[in-house]
C-alpha cells in the first residue's frame, strides 16, 4: 500500500516536474524543476530495489550535470525570452516526437506484459547492490579502478596546465620562508636616544 | 599473488611519474630541466627493466594484463622512443618558453597508457590504456597554449578523440554481449565454440575503426595533417613514433588473439586500411610544402605498408610488422631531429624550400636527411628496404600479391616526394643558414642514420635482432593457444 502510494506521488511529480521544465519561463526555474524531476526518478529507481543507481543519478545527474547547467544558464547571456518566441511553430513537430515516443512505449509495455521477453535475473536478495559491487570494484577490478584514477589525474593535470596562469605581482604566503626566518633576519636592535625617534 | 616481474614497468612508472608530480609541483625554482633529465633515465631504465628480471610468460590482474615477448619487444621500443622524444625536446621547449616539468610528466603518463595498451588481455585494459596515452597526448599538442595552431591541434585531436573512443566502446559492448566476457582469452573461446555472429563481426569492425584512428589508417586519417602541423615539433615527433608503434601492436594482437580463428573477417578491414593509407599517404604529400605535414602523409603511408604483412594473418606476417615499425621508428627519431635543426636565428622554420642549398651550408645534416629519405623510399642497402621487404614477403606468400603490388606502386609514387627533397637539398640554390644545434639533436641524428645504413653491414647485429623479433612474434599466437 505504502509503495504503492509512494509510486505514484514520485511519478506524478517527475511527470508534473518534467512539464515545468519545458513550461516555465525561467531558465533557471526550469533547471530547478529538472533537479526535482532527478530526484523524483532516483526515488522510482529506489522503489524497484536498484539503489545503487538511485545513488548514481543523485549523485551523477543532480550533483554534476544539473548544476553544470545552472552555472552554464546564468554565466551564458542568452535572451531566453527571445529564444521563446517561436515556442509555438515547434509545436506539432514535438506532437509528432511525442507520438512516436508514445508509440515506442506502448510497444514496450505490450511486449512485457506478453510475457515473452521477462528475463529479469535477481540476485539473492541478501545484499544490497552496492555492497555487491564494493565486493567486484576493489578486489577483481582493483587495477581498472587504480587505472581509471590514474587517467582522472591525467586528465586534471591537463586541465591545470592548459589554463593555469601564473599572474605576476601577486603576494602569497610561503610558510617555508615564513618558518625560516630566524631572529636575526626579522628583528632590527635600534637603541634609541631619548627625545628622537627611529626615522628621520 | 602476482608476480611483480610481469608489471614491474608499470608501476615503476605510474609511482615515479606520480613521485615527479610531486617534486615539480613543489617548486621554488623551475624544475623543469632536473625532471626532464630523470624521467629520460626512468624511460630508459624502464625499456630494458622486463628484460632485466628475467622474462615470464602470464598474466596478470586476473587476467588484465598480460606479459610475453611480444610486448617486451614493444615497450622496450615505445620506452626508447619517448626517451629519445624527451631528449629532442629539451632544447626546443627552453628556447619556446615552454619548459615546463609537466611535459615530462605527461610523457611518462602517455607511455604508461601505452604500456597497458600493449600488454592489455582484456577490453577494459584495453579501452583505460588508449584512454590514458590519449588524454596525454591531447595535452601535449595543445601544450603552446598561446599558439593559435596548437589550441587548434589539440581540439582537433581531442574531438576525433573522443570520436574514435565512442567507436571502440561501441565495439567492445558489442563483443561482451555477444561473448558473454571482456576477456581476450576467453573471447578466444567463445568466437571457436560458437563460431561466428553478425554481432562479433559488427563490434570487431568498430573496434577496429576506433583503433585505425589511432595509428592513422586512412580513412581515419583527416586529423594528422592538421595535428601534426600545430603541434610542437618534438610533440610530433613523439605522435609519430611511439603511440603508432604501441597502437598497431594492439591491433595485432587484438586480431592475432581473440579473434586469430576468424582471419577472413578481419583480414579485409585491414587490407582496405592498408591500401586507402598507401594512396592517401602518398597521393596526398605530393603537394605539401610543409616539412611537418609533409611527414603526417608519410606516417599515414607508412602505416599503410605496416598493415600489409598484418593482412596475411600470418606469425611471419607479424614479424615482418615488427621489423618494419622497429625501422620505421628508428627513422621518424632520426628525421625529427634533423627538423628540429631547422632553426634559423628568428626561430623555427618549416618549409620545405627553407632546405634548398642545404648541400652547401650543413653538409652533415644534409647528409642525414639523405639517408632517412632514402630509407623511407626503401632504397637498398639502406635498413628501410628490408622493412619492406620483411614487410612485403609475408602478404606474397599468404596469396596477396595484388595488394603487394598495390604497396610498391604507392611505394613509387612517394618515391616523388622523398627524392623532391633530396634534390632540393642538394641542387637548389642555398638560401637559409641554419644556427649551429645542440650536441643532443646533432647527435641523434647521426646515430639513427648511420644505424639505417650500418645494422646491414654487421650480420651478426641483423640475426640477433632477428631471432629476438622472431621470439616476440611467435609468443603472441603460442600463448593464444596455450589457453583453453
Amino acid at each position: 500500500m505504502l509503495v504503492t502510494i509512494s509510486f505514484y506521488l514520485l511519478a506524478f511529480v517527475a511527470i508534473a516536474s518534467a512539464m515545468m521544465v519545458v513550461v516555465s519561463r525561467n531558465p533557471v526555474h526550469s533547471v530547478m524543476f529538472l533537479i526535482v524531476t532527478f530526484i523524483s526518478a532516483a526515488g522510482l529507481f529506489i522503489l524497484m530495489g536498484a539503489e545503487f543507481i538511485a545513488l548514481l543519478l543523485v549523485m551523477v545527474y543532480v550533483g554534476a550535470v544539473a548544476v553544470l547547467f545552472l552555472f552554464v544558464v546564468m554565466m551564458l547571456d542568452v535572451d531566453f525570452v527571445e529564444l521563446k518566441q517561436g515556442f509555438l511553430q515547434y509545436l506539432p513537430f514535438g506532437f509528432v516526437l511525442a507520438l512516436i515516443l508514445l508509440a515506442e512505449m506502448i510497444m514496450v509495455g505490450a511486449a512485457y506484459f506478453s510475457g515473452e521477453s521477462k528475463k529479469m535475473v535477481k540476485f539473492d536478495s541478501e545484499k544490497s547492490n552496492l555492497e555487491r559491487f564494493g565486493e567486484v570494484l576493489y578486489t577483481e577490478y582493483a587495477f581498472f579502478f587504480e587505472a581509471a584514477g590514474l587517467v582522472l589525474l591525467v586528465a586534471m593535470i591537463g586541465a591545470i596546465v592548459l589554463t593555469l596562469r601564473e599572474r605576476e605581482g601577486v603576494k602569497k604566503q610561503d610558510v617555508s620562508k615564513q618558518i625560516a626566518r630566524t631572529p636575526e633576519t626579522a628583528i632590527e636592535m635600534v637603541d634609541l636616544e631619548s627625545g628622537k625617534g627611529v626615522g628621520s | 599473488m602476482i608476480n611483480p616481474q610481469l608489471i614491474a614497468p608499470e608501476i615503476l612508472l605510474a609511482v615515479s611519474a606520480s613521485l615527479l608530480l610531486g617534486f615539480g609541483v613543489s617548486k621554488t625554482t623551475n624544475r623543469a630541466p632536473i625532471v626532464r633529465i630523470i624521467a629520460i633515465a626512468i624511460l630508459l631504465i624502464y625499456s630494458v627493466l622486463s628484460y632485466v628480471l628475467g622474462s615470464i610468460d602470464d598474466t596478470a590482474f586476473n587476467g588484465a594484463l598480460v606479459g610475453d615477448a611480444f610486448g617486451r619487444y614493444v615497450k622496450f621500443f615505445i620506452g626508447i622512443a619517448a626517451a629519445f622524444g624527451l631528449l629532442l625536446a629539451g632544447n626546443y621547449l627552453e628556447r619556446e618558453k615552454l619548459d615546463q616539468y609537466e611535459f615530462s610528466v605527461l610523457t611518462l603518463y602517455a607511455v604508461l597508457g601505452m604500456s597497458i595498451m600493449v600488454s592489455a588481455n582484456n577490453l577494459l585494459a584495453l579501452y583505460i590504456g588508449v584512454e590514458m596515452q590519449a588524454l596525454a597526448l591531447y595535452v601535449m599538442a595543445a601544450f603552446n597554449r598561446d599558439s593559435l595552431r596548437a589550441s587548434e591541434a589539440g581540439l582537433k585531436y581531442f574531438v576525433l578523440g573522443a570520436l574514435s573512443s565512442g567507436l571502440l566502446l561501441y565495439g567492445i559492448s558489442l563483443i561482451y554481449g555477444f561473448t558473454g566476457s571482456l576477456n581476450f582469452t576467453e573471447i578466444g573461446a567463445a568466437v571457436k565454440a560458437n563460431g561466428l555472429t553478425r554481432g562479433i563481426v559488427t563490434g570487431l569492425v568498430f573496434l577496429l575503426c576506433g583503433l585505425g584512428f589511432k595509428i592513422s589508417a586512412a580513412p581515419f586519417h583527416m586529423w594528422t595533417p592538421d595535428v601534426y602541423e600545430g603541434a610542437p615539433t618534438p610533440v610530433t615527433g613523439f605522435f609519430a613514433a611511439a603511440p603508432k608503434f604501441a597502437a598497431m601492436a594492439l591491433i595485432t594482437r587484438l586480431v592475432m588473439g581473440p579473434f586469430g580463428e576468424i582471419t577472413d573477417q578481419w583480414q579485409q578491414v585491414i587490407i582496405v586500411f592498408a591500401v586507402m593509407s598507401m594512396f592517401i599517404g602518398a597521393i596526398g604529400a605530393l603537394r605539401q610544402t610543409n616539412i611537418k605535414r609533409l611527414m603526417a602523409y608519410s606516417s599515414i603511408a607508412n602505416m599503410g605498408y605496416a598493415l600489409v604483412p598484418l593482412a596475411a594473418g600470418t606469425i611471419a606476417g607479424v614479424k615482418g610488422m615488427l621489423i618494419f615499425m622497429t625501422i620505421y621508428i628508428i627513422t621518424v627519431i632520426g628525421v625529427f631531429a634533423c627538423i628540429l635543426q631547422m632553426r634559423i636565428r628568428d626561430g623555427m622554420v618549416e618549409r620545405i624550400s627553407d632546405l634548398s642549398g642545404l648541400a652547401k651550408t650543413n653538409r652533415g645534416l644534409t647528409i642525414a636527411l639523405t639517408v632517412f629519405m632514402l630509407s623511407l623510399m626503401g632504397i637498398p642497402p639502406l635498413l628501410g628496404f628490408f622493412g619492406k621487404l620483411y614487410a612485403f614477403l609475408p602478404a606474397v606468400d599468404a596469396n596477396l600479391i595484388w595488394l603487394v603490388v598495390l604497396a610498391l606502386v604507392a611505394s613509387v609514387i612517394g618515391a616523388f616526394y622523398y627524392l623532391r627533397i633530396i634534390k632540393i637539398m642538394w641542387f637548389d640554390e642555398a638560401d637559409l643558414e641554419f644556427i649551429e644545434p645542440v650536441p643532443a639533436l646533432r647527435w641523434t641524428s647521426m646515430i639513427a642514420a648511420i644505424l639505417l645504413i650500418a645494422i646491414v653491414i654487421i650480420p651478426v647485429v641483423a640475426g640477433t635482432g632477428q631471432a629476438w623479433i622472431g621470439d616476440a612474434a611467435e609468443s603472441l599466437t603460442a600463448f593464444a593457444a596455450n589457453t583453453p
